[in-house]
């Protein structure tokens, strides 16, 4: 057999590249917008990162420092497994430290850390639809889309309340961008929409399987879904760090034997090590 | 012009020379041992063993060699041995909690008792083609791994652990009193219970069943799935012969299960719970596993009242096409002669267009004769 065949510069060839890209552009020109990408094949399965790696493969470039979490932790398998792919496969800087990195590549998790103007934050995306699970079909939501449809989701929202008291929704809780586009914030906990909304890094969505792109530009509006009466809440595990103590971050729930003992801790791991070399070790 | 072959035979003959012929390649290529392929295509053996529902590894070897690396070819074979052995008895419902653990993975708890253990597995791997694999066998060193695993894990399964607060369905006592029907000793009818369900599921094609949980996912009867435990192991299977009244083992057997957690449901009577879908195969098998497990929660559907009619929850639509050696062997049998039914189709195809040409000249001449009337008429 031939030699390991050459790859391009984080793996995906030039017009691949220039393809997204341009697939980018549309989605930050339309916030919201599911925008229908030639998603590749990838060296990893689909559902593991597919969209979100070549939404970075797309923009990265030799002076980016990457950053990739993973349920809000920089050493989760996956995490760390993208990260090694784009060491190798770019040989560009990574970091776990949130404020260092030029691109931070996400799945379920946006870091507690506010981000800036020099950043973009790319999401992995399972079901970009935000109205799938109400309607299985395809050519149907995006009709809804484009005629501003959304009554099915409010009638959801609605029926929630009726039936528990209140939006059985913790994840993927969908919001409104720009007052337009309802959208899904990928399978966030709710806890994480509140850091959307006008936040001044660019956000960047991309589903592999889906064959979707989609983007929230720096400074724009997102709304989370709610009713006047029955406000956004946005809820959070009450209790502390067992770690660095603090009462702010969103917490990990871990078992620590079978008897039901468990600790709480917090999932954005850089963070959680961030505050603990402040104050020190906790007793 | 059909004509109709003789020395059918002898064709027959020939095509199994054909086939053996292909089936060795180029002789000057060392040939396959039953070895190698038991010891270095183990996922080939477990899908063959699981879907062949027998399990004999040396035995699927010799089909997957047999079959030329078809592996439905390779579970048929398997499926047609099986079908000859004599039943001496149930053995002892096995006890996965008493597994070897060689992989265990849970998606809801960072960590638990027993801990996460990745074992020997594609997840992480980039799929970047591995030149050095292509060098011969000799020249490479023996990849040697340090003993993991000398300790044995003491890994309850999670789901106990919800269990224990009630925060999932406890497990269906069928499950727990062992299978009283066998789906390969009695026709399967509808509905089916649960036991008969995961039986034929277990046996059932993995893509048709890769698919219909997917098609969950998707929308198609959305079941809120979290990969609640999947281990992978050996489990030691005993039997109690009548006349000695106590447990013999048997042997042990490598198996794959996974539960899944899935969406809660209650009611005024009982307190919201998450619900259960169950998979377990022969071998390493998550993909099988996990599929198994969604497509068996989406079959409960009816039972928890909220059936869509979506294809993954129509019992009758999974369980009859999810065996993939019925499944070919319909399909296939297409090659199979079908003159005499195709002469009848021919023959009444020819009468009902000799009918519509007579009819449509018929019309014609009618049409005709009208017109020639009416052109008198205002002449």
């Amino acid at each position: 057999m031939s030699d390991l065949p050459e790859y391009n510069f984080a793996y995906l060839d030039e017009q691949t590249k220039r393809m997204i890209r341009r697939a980018i552009l549309k989605a930050i020109a339309i916030p919201g917008y599911q925008t229908p990408f030639a998603s590749r094949e990838m060296p990893m399965p689909y559902g593991w990162g597919t969209g979100g790696v070549q939404v970075t493969a797309a923009i990265l470039g030799t002076d980016d420092v990457l950053k990739v979490i993973d349920q809000g932790s920089d050493d989760t398998t996956n995490a760390v497994s993208i990260r090694k792919f784009f060491a190798r496969t770019a040989g560009v800087r990574t970091t776990t430290r949130t404020p260092e990195a030029t691109i931070i590549q996400t799945r379920h998790r946006i870091p507690e850390t506010a981000l800036g103007e020099h950043q973009v934050i790319v999401y992995q995306v399972p079901i970009p639809e935000p109205l799938r699970f109400l309607e299985p079909r395809e050519t149907e939501t995006r009709r809804m889309h484009a005629l501003e449809d959304y009554g099915v989701m409010h009638v959801k929202l609605y029926e929630d309340i009726a039936q528990h008291g209140h939006i059985a929704t913790a994840y993927a809780y969908p919001v409104k961008v720009d007052e337009r586009y309802v959208m899904d914030p990928s399978p966030t906990p709710k806890f994480d929409n509140p850091k959307m909304n006008q936040c001044p890094a660019l956000q960047l969505f991309g589903a592999g399987r889906e064959k979707r792109i989609y983007a929230i530009p720096p400074y724009t509006r997102v709304v989370s879904l709610d009713f006047e009466d029955h406000p956004f809440e946005r809820t959070r595990i009450s209790g502390a760090c067992s770690l660095c103590n603090s009462t702010k971050a969103f917490l990990d729930e871990v078992i620590t034997d079978d008897q039901g003992g468990r600790a709480f801790m917090c999932s954005d791991t850089d963070y959680c090590e961030q505050a603990r070399s402040r104050i020190g070790p906790l007793s | 012009m059909y004509v109709a072959v003789k020395g059918g035979e002898q064709a027959i003959d020939n095509a199994h020379l054909l086939l053996a012929r292909d089936r060795r390649g180029d002789p000057a290529v060392p040939e396959l041992s039953i070895d190698q392929i038991r010891e270095q295509m183990t996922l080939a053996i477990a899908r063959v063993m699981a879907e062949g529902s027998l399990y004999e590894p040396d035995l699927a070897a010799l089909a997957i060699k047999q079959a030329r690396g078809d592996l439905i070819e390779a579970i048929f074979l398997l499926r047609a041995y099986r079908t000859t052995l004599p039943r001496f008895g149930d053995c002892v419902p096995m006890d996965t909690a008493d597994m070897s653990i060689r992989r265990r993975v849970s998606a809801v708890f960072k960590d638990l008792p027993g801990g996460q253990i990745l074992g020997p597995t594609f997840d992480y791997t980039h799929r970047l083609l591995d030149p050095d694999l292509a060098i011969a066998d000799d020249e490479r060193p023996c990849p040697i791994v340090a003993s993991v695993g000398a300790e044995p894990v003491v890994a309850p399964h999670i789901l106990q652990i919800l269990d224990r607060e009630g925060l999932v369905e406890a497990p269906q006592s069928g499950v727990d009193a062992g299978v009283e029907e066998d789906l390969t000793r009695t026709p399967l009818e509808f509905p089916a219970c649960r036991e008969l369900r995961l039986q034929a599921l277990a046996r059932g094609d993995e893509g048709f069943l890769l698919a219909l949980g997917y098609s969950t996912q998707r929308g198609y009867g959305r079941t809120h799935p979290f990969a609640g435990e999947i281990r992978i192991g050996e489990v030691e299977l005993s039997f109690v012969p009548a006349e000695l009244g106590f447990e013999v083992p048997l042997g042990a057997v490598t198996i794959t299960e996974c539960e899944m957690v899935n969406q809660f449901r209650g009611s005024e009577t009982q307190a919201p719970q998450f619900t259960r879908g169950y998979g377990c195969v022969f071998g390493q098998s998550e993909r099988k596993a996990m599929s198994m497990a969604l497509v068996d929660r989406a079959l409960r559907a009816n039972d928890l009242g909220e059936a869509s009619g979506v294809p993954a929850q129509d019992e009758e639509f999974v369980l009859s096409h999810c065996d993939n050696v019925q499944a070919t062997g319909f399909v296939e049998h297409l090659k199979l002669p079908h003159y005499v039914d195709f002469q009848a189709e021919l023959a009444l195809l020819r009468q009902l267009r000799d009918d519509w040409s007579e009819k449509r000249i018929a019309k014609a001449d009618a049409d005709r004769s009208a017109k020639e009337q009416q052109e008198e008429a205002a002449e």
